[in-house]
């Protein structure tokens, strides 16, 4: 997790001073952040702060009111191919008479072989991506017999089988049990660990900070990005989630959480000391 | 068997395939009363047609049908995406619009003239074996029987050549655009379809049935079925049944064919959901309690 290397990084992800609104009620005002690549990335803010609008003007599924966005310093037309999108579990119809393969081949479908079989070579990554998750002998089944959390993982792999190099996702961590959290951290440190790109978007500020890198705080303006140890502290999360009683009152868990992260805080328990943030 | 019963229960089972093809796709995205939408906005497109070629010669009015049907596609297109309305309220305001302009442009400019969309475009199935047409040396055929069974034949072509990229858009349009596919055009060549089937269709069996033909035997097929092409073929079986029992039962009591054909299609798909209840109901008895 050195940040080091990050630096000399041309950034995977550029938003330029964006704007956008919902029927002309601002839900992001003025954006302007970069994002250097080989990171797991959270946008982060309370409900209604912008946060999927975001991911969607990323994607190009709205249009912005002003500014706009590069990715691996160039337009998403030219650059798709290394982009996967993971929508909101929600956002389908998981009663929809297809089973969990013929979702993930939806990852390898192109503009160019939609009139076409998928060939050999395309269902060997849908194979490997649906093993990633562990959802292989799952393969044959409907979607509709899924639990939430497999459904998750299906969504996961269609993204893996499009082996893109720069992934974003809408809340894949809401309503997942256990297991599939593990999933997906597995899955998600695997691909940073082959120098790719994932970006969050995430509601949950508790486990924020256990998940991320470096952290989007967004309340419609940008609050602040960075490091998750610059991101995370009393004034920012107050500035994002100010006025906020029911959030405001779980703060100062947080930012004992944010100075002693989950994974250090049984060790720190038991001996007595510890050092503080990663 | 009839000769007239066979080419009516043909013709039926035929625009009900083609029907049940586009119509699956109609369900699973959720847009099921496009069909009777667009059998209410294509009325300005015949009268234009009319008023341009003088004559109610049904060519010219069917192609301005269709460019009709397509303008709806358009219009119902444009409010949802760029004026942010709900698709059915889209759907609501495009037809009914039409239409409206339609009936002004009738009682405006065609007054000495009897042109409705009565007896213009919707058909009467009974009247099928009527429409004779000469096959040169293959000896005749009903003229509507045979433009049924093209329009199957251009069904089916299109869904298998298309299945993939349906499949996807009416999953999820959002990943598809994601992908770079590009979605207006795909949606544009189904609504296209969509349209061509509609207006052909009812100018052969009649509106209440093309419409009928659209929805009912697809979301009975979506009810029973776990996989998209089981769902397609299921559909068109349904359909097909739907024609020959509906044949029977109007014979029977003596009434509409049409009527029949529809009746029958309903109480397939009220059975199908009873005996699903009844299933799930043997398989967990306290879920229904």
């Amino acid at each position: 997790m050195s940040t080091e290397g990050q630096l000399h990084r041309a950034p995977v992800l550029e938003v330029h001073n964006l704007s956008a609104s919902y029927n002309r009620k601002p839900v992001l005002w003025d954006i302007d952040f970069r994002l250097e690549g080989g990171q797991i990335a959270g946008i982060v803010g309370p409900n209604g702060s912008g946060k999927t609008t975001l991911l969607r003007n990323i994607m190009g599924l709205m249009e912005a009111d002003s500014g706009y966005v590069k990715l691996f310093g160039g337009d998403l037309k030219d650059v798709r191919e290394k982009v996967s999108y993971v929508p909101q579990r929600e956002s389908v119809d998981w009663d929809f008479p297809v089973s969990v393969r013929e979702v993930v081949e939806m990852g390898r479908f192109r503009s160019r072989n939609l009139m076409r079989r998928l060939k050999a070579q395309d269902q060997d990554l849908v194979d490997q991506a649906l093993e990633k998750v562990g959802m292989l002998e799952y393969a044959q089944r409907q979607i509709s017999q899924l639990s939430g959390g497999q459904q998750q993982r299906v969504f996961l792999a269609r993204a893996l089988a499009q082996n893109a190099d720069l992934y974003l996702m809408d809340e894949p961590f809401v309503g997942v049990d256990a297991a599939t959290e593990d999933a997906i951290l597995g899955v998600l440190s695997a691909l940073r660990n082959q120098g790719k790109t994932v970006v969050i978007v995430h509601h949950d500020l508790q486990t924020a900070y256990q998940y991320f890198d470096s952290m989007i705080l967004l309340n419609t303006r940008l609050v602040a990005y960075g490091p998750k140890e610059k991101v995370f502290t009393k004034e920012t999360l107050q500035e994002a989630y100010g006025g906020r009683l029911t959030v405001l009152s779980k703060l100062s868990e947080v930012i004992a959480q944010s100075e002693f992260p989950v994974r250090e805080r049984g060790f720190k328990e038991n001996t007595g000391s510890g050092d503080g943030g990663a | 068997m009839s000769m007239e019963a066979f080419y009516i229960i043909l013709t039926g089972a035929l625009v009900a395939g083609s029907a049940a093809l586009l119509g699956s796709f109609l369900v699973l995205r959720k847009m099921a009363m496009l069909g009777d939408a667009i059998s209410h906005a294509v009325l300005p497109g015949i009268v234009i047609a009319f008023l341009i070629s003088g004559h109610r010669e049904s060519l010219s009015l069917l192609i301005g049908a269709a460019a009709s049907g397509l303008l709806a596609t358009f219009l119902i297109e444009l409010l949802h995406r760029k004026a942010r309305l709900q698709e059915d309220a889209s759907i609501g305001i495009s037809f009914t619009w039409l239409f409206a302009i339609g009936v002004l442009l009738i009682s405006a400019y065609t007054g000495q003239v009897d042109l409705d969309q009565e007896c213009v475009l919707y058909g009467e199935i009974a009247y099928v074996p009527l429409d004779q047409i000469s096959l040169g040396s293959l000896g005749s055929g009903p003229r509507p029987t045979l433009i049924a069974g093209g329009l199957f034949v251009l069904s089916l072509s299109y869904v298998i050549i298309s299945f993939k990229g349906l499949k996807l858009l009416s999953f999820n349009e959002d990943y598809a655009k994601s992908l770079g596919v590009r979605t207006q055009l795909w949606h544009f060549s189904f609504m296209a379809m969509v349209s061509l089937v509609t207006v052909l269709a009812f100018e052969i069996v009649g509106a209440i049935l093309i419409v009928a033909l659209l929805v009912v035997p697809a979301a009975t097929a979506y009810l029973l079925s776990r996989s998209l092409i089981p769902m397609l073929v299921l559909a068109v079986v349904l359909g097909a049944l739907a024609s020959f029992g509906g044949y029977y039962l109007a014979v029977a009591l003596n009434g509409s064919i049409a009527g029949g054909m529809v009746s029958l299609a309903g109480a397939l798909m009220l059975i199908t959901v009873l005996v699903l209840r009844f299933q799930k109901a043997k398989a967990n008895p306290k879920a229904l309690k």
